[in-house]
């Protein structure tokens, strides 16, 4: 069983195409895209464990920093850059963006959405949000840069990137169109560089 | 490891050739030996070989022990064997020496035919280019049309990556460990000092000091004690020796008196009793000399086009020799040239030896790797 947030990114990736996947884990969407979109791609990941499954996963993976760059790739190497509910976590975030436009045509990202209304409870109730999108305790989340879909946007539209096309789901993984800066927990991005 | 073991007693082989092979120099060896051996079963397709290429000072001895001798370990032998990263239950090894070598192969200490006394100075200088032809004899010559992978760390690792150039279509994968695309200048400054000391050393007698009944001793002494010391970080040697003294108090006096003058040294002694000089100044050539992308106007990328293999590029945080900044230009080529590649940067206070050292992450990588190359041949 593939991740929700997975599932549409396979969808939106067009067959044949060469993916960038950054913080690949333990490769399953690559191995996924491989087999079902016939995609070739590297995944960039830097806990060593994760690099051994990926291995095992049968994906190509480099074990790198995301945070110190993507200098190794040239402009427009690949189709597609992806950064699957792993910008939460980036402390360069603005610049981490920035770098996936520039090696890649477009980029699709996904993210836990912090305006969700439970998010948000949780907040006026006292505490810090805890849920199956963001499991941990204030103190050891490795989250530094949560955000919701407008604050995504409004960053989108700081670095000249356009909003290609989104989806924001519930945790049920069902499609939501009303208020999804509310009732949507996780959002899924297409970006392209503006003009 | 558990549930892994040990190849064993081994023993090696003589393969002679007597089809003449043209070297980089210009020089043509009429005919010559390579010592080799091997560990696992060659399954019924010989689709299941691996080919481990030596560094610098290695030997075609990887794995297992010589019978009646059970300090004679293989120098790879935590990395090949049953059960072990490189599992012979499932892989066909093959371990070789060297052109140039002082182990079995032909080298400037074997006899010249043609003279009937050793090649000394009169043998050709060998490049990682030549030593892959020859190891492609080699193949031939046990019937294996294509390699499953080809690994070496280092000088070997070279070896494995040439291999992807000269031969594209008889290699599957390349394991390239602790590699350089090339050496930098400092690289080869380490050499020539190295070579100096040979070259410099009374003993030497141009190369020719076989029929003097000496060897330059000292010479190729200095040189072994230098590159220990650019095989280790600095942190590993301070972790490991300090600024420890054998004795209570200094005693002002140029004799042993820290610990890492008493490991250079006792380094040093040990390597002249089992290794020639002459081989160790072909070998440090043939590293100064590696640089494929000299062949394509200095652009390793165009130089990596023709290879066709599946690539793990493994490097160690602490390595100054080859740091992985290097590793990093090797993986850039390839993904310049879409390749399958997976590197990884293995975190290790060992400097360069890291490669021949068991270390957690980086067992599991290449574990990982060959897993699926097994997979992939039915091994």
């Amino acid at each position: 069983m593939i991740r929700p947030d997975l599932a549409v990114i396979a969808d939106w990736i067009k067959s044949g195409s060469k993916v960038l996947d950054l913080g690949c884990g333990d490769g399953l969407l690559l191995s996924h895209l491989q087999q079902a979109k016939q995609v070739s791609g590297y995944g960039i990941e830097i806990d060593p464990q994760s690099v051994v499954t990926s291995i095992r996963n049968g994906v190509n993976v480099l074990q790198m920093n995301l945070e110190t760059g993507l200098s190794g790739f040239d402009d427009h190497s690949f189709d597609t850059v992806i950064l699957s509910q792993t910008l939460q976590a980036t402390k360069h975030t603005e610049s981490i963006l920035r770098d996936m436009l520039r090696v890649g045509r477009e980029g699709i990202v996904t993210f836990p959405n912090f305006g969700y209304w439970r998010n948000r409870l949780q907040v006026m109730r006292g505490r810090m949000p805890k849920s199956d999108a963001m499991p941990y305790e204030w103190f050891n989340t490795p989250n530094v840069h949560l955000c919701t879909l407008d604050d995504f946007e409004t960053l989108c539209s700081l670095i000249g990137a356009r909003v290609a096309e989104r989806l924001v789901i519930d945790p049920q993984g069902r499609s939501v169109q009303f208020w999804p800066n509310l009732t949507g927990s996780l959002a899924i991005y297409r970006i392209q560089p503006r003009g | 490891m558990k549930g892994s073991r040990s190849v064993g007693e081994v023993a090696p082989s003589v393969a002679h050739f007597d089809k003449p092979l043209p070297l980089a120099s210009g020089v043509t060896l009429e005919q010559f030996d390579l010592v080799y051996e091997t560990y696992g079963q060659l399954n019924a397709d010989r689709s299941n070989a691996i080919l481990i290429c030596h560094a610098l000072s290695g030997t075609h001895h990887v794995a297992g022990t010589y019978a009646g001798d059970s300090r004679s370990t293989g120098w790879w032998d935590n990395m090949v064997g049953p059960g072990k990263p490189v599992d012979t239950d499932r892989f066909f090894v093959v371990g070789v020496n060297n052109l140039g070598g002082c182990n079995g192969s032909t080298g400037p200490s074997s006899i010249d035919p043609a003279t009937g006394r050793p090649y000394g100075s009169r043998f050709p200088f060998v490049t990682v280019e030549d030593w892959v032809h020859a190891q492609a004899r080699l193949a031939d010559y046990l019937q294996i049309r294509r390699f499953a992978a080809v690994m070496g760390g280092s000088l070997g690792a070279m070896q494995a990556l040439q291999w992807t150039l000269t031969y594209p279509d008889r290699v599957g994968h390349a394991i390239v460990i602790a590699a350089a695309p090339s050496l930098s200048a400092q690289n080869i400054g380490f050499n020539e000092v190295a070579r100096q000391a040979i070259t410099t050393d009374p003993d030497f007698h141009g190369g020719d000091y076989y029929t003097q009944g000496v060897i330059p001793e000292r010479g190729l002494r200095l040189a072994r004690m230098l590159g220990h010391i650019t095989y280790l970080s600095d942190d590993a040697m301070m972790e490991k020796f300090g600024r420890e003294l054998l004795t209570e108090a200094p005693r002002f006096s140029l004799d042993v008196e820290f610990e890492i003058e008493s490991y250079l040294r006792h380094q040093g002694d040990k390597f002249t009793t089992r290794f020639d000089a002459n081989t160790y100044l072909i070998m440090t050539k043939a590293l100064d000399y590696f640089d494929p992308a000299s062949r394509a106007g200095g652009n390793l990328s165009a130089a990596l086009a023709s290879a066709k293999a599946g690539f793990l590029v493994l490097s160690f945080t602490t390595d100054w020799r080859f740091s992985p900044a290097r590793s990093r230009e090797i993986v850039k080529a390839l993904l310049d040239n879409s390749l399958a590649v997976s590197y990884a940067e293995i975190e290790s206070t060992q400097g360069h030896d890291a490669f021949l050292m068991e270390n957690e992450d980086y067992f599991a990588v290449v574990r990982a790797y060959l897993g699926r190359i097994a997979g992939e041949v039915g091994a």
